[in-house]
């Protein structure tokens, strides 16, 4: 049962590593803007050039 | 800005067919279309964007948000951005720079749709030198990293102009703020949160009373759940601690007071235990208590990015203004200006301080400080005033004072703008608290007594278990999730109030002051109608094709407006056209003789209509006047009749009282009519008001209003757009939800009801609660339970209440623009509106 012991500090050290990704994540300013992101990633990453630059939309 | 696309008079007259349409901002072509590549274009600044945009193969972003509206391209006025090469400006500006590499943030108010997220972040695609471009949306903020060396600030600036992409420079935007605040009750809600589970984990045992479990085991359990209740206390909680220790300081208990009581208690007795060996203690409930109230916060402290609440005079000013000496232009920061200055200033630009008028055909629009729409002539010599925006040609000023000096500003050296507000707030949280502390205290000395008398040995057990269950964490998360609730309902609504605490002071007015200009009637909408002198006919048809026909040959202002008003008539040949500055055209159409402009020109006596911007006569006889009026907003009426049945309504307005019949007949008798009231006496009746322990609520637009806002228990302003200016206020409302107010304020008074009932709640939790601890048999295990369950079922019935309650407002009205259409899907509270007449006018 001693084995407890060693688990329990295992674990909450390994905890403690999630708290530290959390502050980083916090300090390294991903909680200022969360809506930009949502937008960003619907993009596709390379556009291809089109030869035509014929579009204005369906305004 | 734009040009001949939109109208200031929206008369519907000639729609143009959709080949018309500009094929980079979509909107019609009228007058100088500019083709190129095959291609047509409302203006040049547009042509330019979309070539930008072509050599770049940049393209796409046509097509990303289908239907949206494109910024219009500007073309910058060539010393519009000049400022930028003053190195002491553009050191404010910047926010870090290293000799090669610097960063700057830019607030662009344009922007609105997703292309314009994919447009901006490719800057660097567009322009080499600049390394990196990042948008927070919400925030309109586009951060830069560009490389010094190979272009100036002012280049990217002028870069982002000829986009569309504006970026809005004021002085105000030279004082830095930081977010920091914000990012520390992330970690603080964190590190709660990951505290309270793990120790929730290690008290499993004690909740399920695992007696077999070895005693070591326990203490080792207990020790850890020691441990990480440190940063909990000392860290997370730490705000509270400051909160009540402020309190007590000045005497007074706010609700953080029991709070703090109760969470010392928990941890005191918790520490106890755990140190004595006598049992595993409450920390867990604590780190929960804890981690629930810092959401209750977050939850409150709901801000909207896209606003700003605190704007003064400084964000409306420019920069810097352009001085001549020796003949030479310089750019020179507003507060350097002094007495005696020569200024140049520009078509579209602002009047920074009082001058007066050296040289130049001043055409001023006052309207941000008067709330008059209609541009106002001023004469060579006379005084012009600060904030007057020039809509002529080149002005030329002679500086009366300093900024901090002029009329303008002098309202800001005003008492009301120096108090801190927060400080005598009294909410009804806190009110509770006064009561319930000294209730908690009452009764955990009475059980401590009594069990002192009957078992010593309970007493201290069975006081701190009054304490720790009497902590008034339900009530210290009613008001936060209900009225945070209340501010995001308002929010999708268009009306959007700055902090929790204003809904509370919402739900108590009893008076509502109402500005006129701009809060009643549309601002910048005025429309033209042509009145026909009394006695004479109206004008035919044909009459009609006459008055057109010549107005069309002029471009001032208002001829400009009347031919919009008669375009639907004939075009006729004119004959000895002639036109007379300051007074008026002439000419002879179809053999009759017409003349438009002042009274006196068009021959009539003096008593005609002042407010007419162009009498008309034919063959010598007046005949009527165009006369621009502001209409009043659609359904404004029955806002007025709902308020004076809720309040006491005034009406409080810097215009003559010519429409006082009017508005009387619309709010009923018990209204009261101020008219002809100048900024300090708005602010002086104000104070009036409440000097008679009234609450209230001032409703206005401009900065005439800007006292009053600021005086009012609850300023609200008024705005077409949130990207236009406003004054630091309270509350902001859209334009067009304002004849809803009726049933925010109705809102409001409902969520106050909602918080009450939560009293009610939380305090039977506590009366059970109590009839456990006063016996001195408080487990661990029925802490864990009612706590939360009593925080929780708050939380629930307040948020719950709160949307049932929201079906009562009024739906937005989405049959908007599809721009506008677009934003709403985005899920942006801001509105896009079409250009306001001021700026439409200067075309």
């Amino acid at each position: 049962m001693s084995v407890m012991f060693v688990l329990i500090i295992l674990s909450l050290i390994f905890a403690t590593g999630f708290l530290a990704a959390f502050i980083w994540a916090v300090r390294n300013g991903q909680y200022s803007d969360q809506y930009t992101p949502s937008v960003r990633i619907l993009f596709d990453q390379q556009t291809k050039r089109r030869g035509d630059a014929n579009g204005n939309g369906d305004i | 800005m734009s040009k001949n696309k939109l109208n200031y008079l929206e008369d519907g007259g000639d729609t143009p067919e959709i080949d018309d349409c500009c094929d980079h901002c979509g909107l019609p072509c009228r007058g100088d279309r500019v083709d190129a590549d095959g291609k047509h274009f409302c203006c040049s600044g547009c042509r330019i964007a979309w070539q930008i945009l072509a050599e770049s193969g940049l393209c796409d972003y046509y097509n990303i948000d289908s239907g949206l509206q494109v910024p219009t391209g500007q073309i910058a006025n060539r010393r519009e951005y000049a400022f930028l090469d003053d190195s002491a400006v553009v050191d404010t500006l910047l926010d870090f720079q290293n000799g090669e590499l610097a960063y700057v943030t830019l607030h662009i108010p344009d922007i609105h749709c997703s292309s314009c997220l994919w447009l901006l972040e490719r800057l660097p695609q567009i322009e080499p030198a600049v390394l990196d471009a990042r948008l927070d949306f919400l925030k309109k903020q586009l951060r830069i990293r560009f490389q010094l060396e190979n272009i100036s600030l002012r280049e990217v600036v002028e870069l982002l102009a000829s986009l569309g992409y504006a970026p809005q420079l004021s002085l105000e935007d030279l004082k830095k703020d930081t977010a920091v605040k914000a990012d520390r009750g992330y970690l603080q809600i964190g590190v709660a949160g990951f505290c309270f589970g793990n120790m929730m984990l290690l008290s499993f045992p004690e909740y399920l009373s695992i007696n077999e479990l070895a005693a070591e085991f326990r203490h080792f359990f207990a020790y850890i759940n020691l441990l990480l209740s440190m940063p909990v206390l000392f860290y997370s909680a730490r705000s509270f601690f400051k909160s009540a220790w402020i309190a007590l300081r000045q005497k007074t208990l706010n609700i953080d007071v029991p709070l703090v009581i109760g969470m010392l208690a928990l941890f005191g007795r918790s520490l106890y235990e755990i140190l004595s060996g006598s049992g595993a203690g409450y920390l867990d409930s604590f780190a929960g208590l804890v981690f629930l109230l810092l959401i209750g916060r977050l939850f409150q402290d709901k801000t909207f990015d896209a606003l700003r609440f605190d704007r003064d005079y400084r964000s409306f000013l420019p920069v810097s203004a352009t001085v001549v000496q020796d003949g030479q232009e310089t750019q020179v920061s507003l507060n350097q200006l002094k007495a005696g200055d020569n200024l140049l200033i520009r078509h579209g630009e602002v009047i920074p301080l009082d001058a007066r008028i050296v040289d130049g055909e001043a055409l001023l629009d006052y309207s941000f400080i008067t709330g008059e729409s209609e541009p106002v002539a001023v004469a060579k010599y006379e005084k012009a005033f600060a904030g007057g925006r020039q809509t002529g040609g080149l002005l030329q000023l002679e500086a009366l004072g300093s900024v901090s000096e002029s009329n303008l500003t002098e309202l800001w050296q005003n008492d009301t703008f120096v108090k801190d507000e927060e400080a005598d707030l009294v909410s009804f949280t806190n009110w509770v608290s006064r009561y319930f502390t000294a209730g908690i205290i009452l009764v955990a000395c009475s059980t401590f007594l009594y069990w002192q008398s009957v078992d010593p040995a309970l007493a201290l057990n069975a006081f701190t278990a009054v304490l720790i269950i009497a902590c008034p964490c339900a009530l210290a998360l009613s008001a936060p999730f209900t009225f945070g609730s209340v501010l995001r309902v308002l929010s999708r609504k268009g009306f959007f109030i700055r902090h929790v605490n204003i809904v509370e002071k919402l739900a108590a007015l009893s008076d509502i002051v109402l500005d006129k200009t701009g809060t009643l009637t549309h601002s910048g909408n005025s429309v033209a109608r042509f009145e026909s002198t009394n006695g004479r006919p109206p004008l035919t048809e044909q009459e009609k094709s006459w008055v057109y026909s010549l107005a069309r040959q002029s471009l001032h202002p208002a001829s400009r407006a009347l031919s919009q008003l008669f375009s639907s008539a004939l075009n006729a040949p004119v004959q000895d056209f002639n036109e007379s500055v300051g007074k008026g055209i002439s000419g002879i159409v179809d053999g009759h003789s017409i003349k438009i402009g002042s009274i006196a020109f068009a021959g009539g006596n003096a008593h005609g209509d002042q407010q007419a911007s162009a009498h008309v006569s034919i063959d010598g006889r007046l005949r009527g006047a165009m006369v621009l009026r502001a209409s009043y907003r659609q359904g404004i009426d029955g806002l007025l009749k709902r308020l004076s049945g809720m309040f006491s309504l005034t009406i409080l307005s810097g215009d003559n009282d010519r429409e006082r019949a009017q508005l009387s007949q619309m709010a009923g008798s018990d209204a009261h009519f101020h008219f002809g009231a100048t900024p300090q006496e708005k602010l002086d009746h104000i104070q009036r008001l409440q000097d008679h322990e009234l609450v209230v609520a001032m409703v206005g637009d401009g900065l005439n209003d800007a006292g009053a806002l600021k005086q009012a228990d609850v300023g609200i302003a008024v705005t077409e757009s949130t990207s236009l200016f406003y004054p630091a206020c309270d509350a902001i409302v859209e334009g067009g939800r304002v004849i809803h107010l009726a049933d925010f304020f109705r809102f409001t008074r409902q969520a106050m009801m909602i918080v009450r009932a939560n009293l009610a709640i939380s305090l039977f939790y506590n009366i059970i609660g109590l009839a456990f601890a006063v016996q001195g048999n408080l487990s661990p295990l029925i802490c864990a339970i009612l706590m939360p369950v009593s925080s929780i079922s708050v939380i629930l019935f307040s948020t719950g209440m709160v949307h049932f309650l929201e079906r009562s407002l009024p739906e937005l009205n989405l049959q908007e623009t599809p721009a506008a259409k677009g934003i709403r899907h985005s899920k942006l509270t801001e509105q896009f509106e079409e250009r306001p007449m001021t700026e439409a006018l200067g075309g």
